[in-house]
């Protein structure tokens, strides 16, 4: 195991590497995570400031 | 120039954005998988380099990371350029989709090649190294292209003026790749690309190329997760998605 660790003493460089890299890819799949729960919360919301609830749905004509 | 019927598919939102629901599950686990394989293969399995010693391990993030980082730059290109023709709106949202994603991992690439640089040309940083100066400017042009939207109020026009930006800048992508041919500096010369007779023994193309696949199938997972995310904010009034939120989950 600390053979794996040190790297043959290039461990200080091997490491981070792979860490930051790892680091990347969570945080990309956390911020869409984070923007589809936003943009759903904001249509949501959107749909309760235009329509009052229990009223049926009306299509206005243009 | 008249497009296939079957592009006007790609074009509506409903439709991309349940595929995109559909498919990113998949994605994330053939990602998730061929990279913890391809890690513990290339970190554990795999033998030290007779030259290199253990360093060389970054090999196996270094490239696959800057491969994906100018596969990034073209989809986001294509698609903008697409999204500019044809007033695509989709497009468009591919495009932003990618940049973010194709930023962090043209950071990565850079990080991940200084360190080891460091240990193997002896420095971390090389201004003289073309491959280096054009990556960095890779970097740059995500950055200027979101800094560019960012500008905008209006998202139409963002969109538009964005997508020149995207564009032009797509002469950067070959000059990467060529670059190591074109100028004789530290970055080595191609290695697997030269399909008959790659430069590379078996013991370790295998966990390179299951890295490569890795990282691939990586990318198109985070760009469809994020896409769904955009759709939704692009489209937040129209009828379909507010149908599809009051029968519960889109």
């Amino acid at each position: 195991m600390n053979e794996i660790l040190s790297m043959g003493g290039h461990g200080a460089y091997v490491w981070p590497a792979y860490g930051i890299t790892l680091a990347v890819i969570v945080f990309n799949a956390w911020a869409a995570r984070r923007k589809l729960a936003i943009a759903l919360d904001e249509a949501r919301r959107s749909r309760a400031t235009e329509q009052p609830r229990n009223q049926p749905r009306v299509r206005q004509l243009q | 120039m008249k497009l296939p019927r079957w592009f006007h598919l790609f074009g509506s939102p409903p439709f991309v954005y349940r595929l995109a629901g559909a498919l990113t599950p998949w994605l994330g686990i053939i990602a998730c998988t061929l990279l913890i394989v391809g890690a513990y293969w290339g970190l554990v399995v795999a033998p030290p380099d007779a030259v290199q010693g253990e360093v060389y391990r970054i090999l196996y993030i270094h490239p696959q990371t800057a491969y994906v980082s100018m596969m990034a730059y073209v989809v986001m290109a294509v698609t903008a350029g697409i999204g500019y023709i044809w007033r695509i709106k989709l497009a468009h949202a591919v495009a932003v989709s990618a940049a973010p994603i194709g930023a962090s991992f043209t950071a990565c690439a850079l990080v991940s090649g200084s360190l080891w640089g460091r240990p193997t040309w002896g420095t971390y940083w090389e201004w003289g190294d073309p491959r280096i100066m054009f990556e960095t400017l890779l970097l740059f042009l995500f950055l200027s292209y979101l800094a560019l939207r960012a500008a905008f109020e209006d998202r139409d026009k963002a969109d538009r003026v964005s997508a020149i930006l995207a564009v032009v800048g797509v002469v950067n992508v070959p000059i990467i790749h060529y670059s190591v041919l074109w100028w004789n500096t530290l970055h080595q010369g191609p290695t697997i690309s030269k399909l008959d007779s790659p430069s590379m023994a078996t013991e370790f193309l295998i966990p390179f190329l299951i890295m490569i696949t890795g990282f691939t199938f990586c990318f198109y997972w985070l760009l469809l997760s994020r896409l769904k995310a955009e759709i939704v904010e692009r489209e937040r009034d129209t009828r379909w998605l507010q149908d599809a939120l009051q029968g519960g989950r889109p």
